[in-house]
């Protein structure tokens, strides 16, 4: 295809995000006095920021391509991903979990795990993290400039180069407090250059109506076809969207991820802390809106001939992620075009810096102080995470061209997530609330749940075994894989964690105290009117999920 | 103690400088385009998004400056 020119106010509108981006980071620098600054941004910041960070730190720009594009090869079922796999567990980390990974002071998930089981669990997490993000970051930047050179035609070198310094410079700074300020704007750029795709793409079909009148059945519902996966355009059926995908998947990411629950530490107080998700699952709510109507949008123009829209094709393989460049192509005049492509240079970037700064507080947290240099002074920690972003950086790039010459990297992302996040939370599960876990018995359990996930993974990738076996279907697609593999991954920690707990030795009541549920005193909201409690605003949170999922069934 | 950093504006002021900022490039990119049309044709040109979207960018960018004028965080 030919790629898309780019006009005098296009480059202004870029170049103006790349000035602000770094004014930021220089504007907050002064603000930046030490590691609480650095690494948790000074635990001030208000709910609404937190929040939108949170949502934000997901909101990549690899995600918004590669959910329009998995809604043009699988249909409504892609909301799935932002409402039963998202919300449920958002709001369970708001309302149950907070409190103890707020009230214990940590710095990081790892930190957690080193105070409720021991040091080798904490080792054990927070290696398996550092890898998995420095992956997903370098990953992260060979899709940016993939996108860059493949639609605007720019050099792969210089793409990756000067976003990579960019974000470098910003986040080694001023640390969190920058990554979060540049998410936030990440966010609003998102909404006002990538919502109109789906508005003028509603306005060229006629409606949204006419919408859904115009693709096939299978792909217009989110429940109703789901008992026989044959019927369905993800053909999985209800179990592996709610077991692996609204339980395992979906709870694994949000409520252990660190890159998002650092947002919520970074909050000012227990009850911020707490609304932090509660507020960010009705944004996330929203974020459909734009994908999955896009990605419905270029369905019924790639099946109109007249339309003169088709997907790219490489090798005769459909490339589904160039759904929305090319709707971005088909409807922004100059001066437009330059937002889309910043909003989607924002997600890419801002994706990074959510990255390297969760990867520089685990580095330097749970892996240096802890392993490598336990009397470090808090000078000296603040210069290392400084150190540890650049590195991260660098690793990054080297990743980053890793990938370029073995694309099928890009087909790993899926078992990295399910190889680190769904046995942790089967980890995090038992040891917020059960509290006779012991620490062999985490430790073991979640090296079983985080084997099993990866072996599994090679078992299907390479025919070892049938995938209708993992599925429990005679149908499946890679994603009902994917559910699937997350829930059996998480069963076997879960189960590894109970056995071995019954064998092996306990910690005492008073060392778990503030840890686990029932030796951590109830929370009090105080004279905290009903409508401000996380608990209420939750409800509403719910009752909307519940609302859409009924009027999509 | 440096007063200065007693003085730290809030992310909504940047949001809506940024926004403010955007919103006006794209509108006046509309506004040149309405009297000389691009050689590049996208399809629904005729609606003039650039205008319309663009001054809703501008909008809330306003709101979010004026609302956050004179509010400095700790």
């Amino acid at each position: 295809m030919p790629t898309i020119q780019l006009g005098f106010a296009d480059w202004l509108v870029i170049g103006l995000y790349f000035v602000f981006v770094l004014g930021i980071g220089l504007y907050l620098k002064k603000y930046t006095r030490n590691e609480n600054d650095f690494f948790l941004a000074g635990r001030k910041n208000s709910a609404w920021v937190a929040g939108l960070a949170f949502l934000s730190a997901n909101l990549g720009a690899l995600e918004l391509l590669g959910m329009t594009g998995n809604t043009f090869q699988y249909g409504m079922y892609v909301a799935h991903f932002y409402w039963i796999g998202a919300i449920p567990a958002m709001l369970f980390l708001g309302v149950y979990m907070m409190p103890f990974y707020y009230s214990s002071r940590i710095k990081s998930v790892p930190g957690y795990l080193k105070l409720r089981f021991d040091e080798k669990t904490r080792v054990l997490n927070a290696a398996a993290f550092g890898v998995m993000t420095l992956l997903v970051s370098g990953i992260n930047l060979y899709a940016m400039a993939l996108v860059l050179h493949t639609f605007l035609g720019w050099n792969w070198d210089v793409s990756m180069w000067v976003s990579a310094a960019t974000v470098a410079a910003y986040v080694t700074l001023s640390g969190l407090m920058s990554a979060i300020f540049t998410e936030i704007i990440q966010f609003f750029l998102i909404w006002f250059g990538l919502f109109l795709v789906s508005i003028l793409g509603v306005i060229e079909i006629g409606s949204i109506h006419e919408v859904f009148s115009r693709i096939p059945p299978a792909y217009g519902t989110l429940w109703s076809t789901s008992a026989n996966p044959a019927d369905n355009g993800m053909l999985v059926t209800w179990g592996g969207v709610v077991l692996g995908l609204g339980f395992v998947l979906s709870f694994g990411y949000w409520t252990t991820d660190f890159l998002v629950v650092q947002r919520a530490f970074s909050a000012k107080n227990l009850r911020s802390a707490r609304l932090t998700p509660i507020l960010a699952s009705f944004f996330k709510m929203a974020v459909p809106f734009i994908v999955v109507v896009a990605g419905l949008v270029a369905l019924i123009l790639s099946q109109d001939k007249q339309s003169g829209f088709a997907l790219l094709q490489e090798g005769g393989q459909v490339k589904y992620d160039s759904a929305l460049p090319l709707l971005i192509a088909r409807y922004y005049p100059p001066g437009l075009i330059g937002l889309g492509v910043t909003a989607l240079l924002a997600g890419f970037m801002a994706g990074q810096a959510g990255n390297i700064s969760a990867f520089n507080t685990v580095w330097t947290y749970d892996i240096y102080q802890s392993v490598i240099n336990k009397k470090a002074s808090e000078a000296h920690l603040l210069r290392m995470g400084r150190v540890a972003t650049i590195a991260g950086i660098l690793i990054s790039l080297v990743t980053a061209y890793w990938a370029k010459s073995f694309p099928s990297i890009m087909d790993y992302m899926q078992a990295i997530f399910s190889w680190v996040n769904a046995p942790l939370f089967a980890t995090m599960l038992l040891g917020m609330f059960v509290k006779w876990i012991t620490p062999n018995g985490a430790f073991w359990g979640l090296l079983a749940g985080m084997g099993s996930s990866f072996t599994l993974f090679l078992a299907v990738k390479f025919e070892w075994v049938e995938r209708n076996l993992i599925t429990l279907s005679s149908v499946s697609s890679d994603m009902a894989a994917n559910f699937w593999r997350a829930w059996w991954a998480w069963l076997i920690c879960f189960a590894v964690t109970i056995v071995i707990s019954l064998f092996t030795e306990r910690k005492s009541d008073a060392e778990l105290t503030g840890l686990v549920k029932g030796l951590t005193p109830e929370v009090k909201e105080g004279d905290v009117p009903i409508y401000l409690k996380p608990g209420f605003i939750a409800c509403i949170s719910l009752i909307i999920l519940v609302a859409l999922n009924i009027y999509f069934w | 103690m440096n007063n200065d950093l007693k003085k730290m504006r809030p992310i909504w002021f940047f949001v809506g400088m940024m926004l403010l900022t955007i919103g006006i490039i794209v509108l006046l990119s509309g506004v040149y385009y309405l009297f000389f049309p691009s050689n590049a044709h996208t399809v629904l040109a005729h609606l003039h998004p650039s205008l319309w979207w663009g001054f809703i960018i501008f909008l809330a960018g306003i709101i979010f400056l004026v609302s956050n004028r004179n509010v400095t965080v700790d």
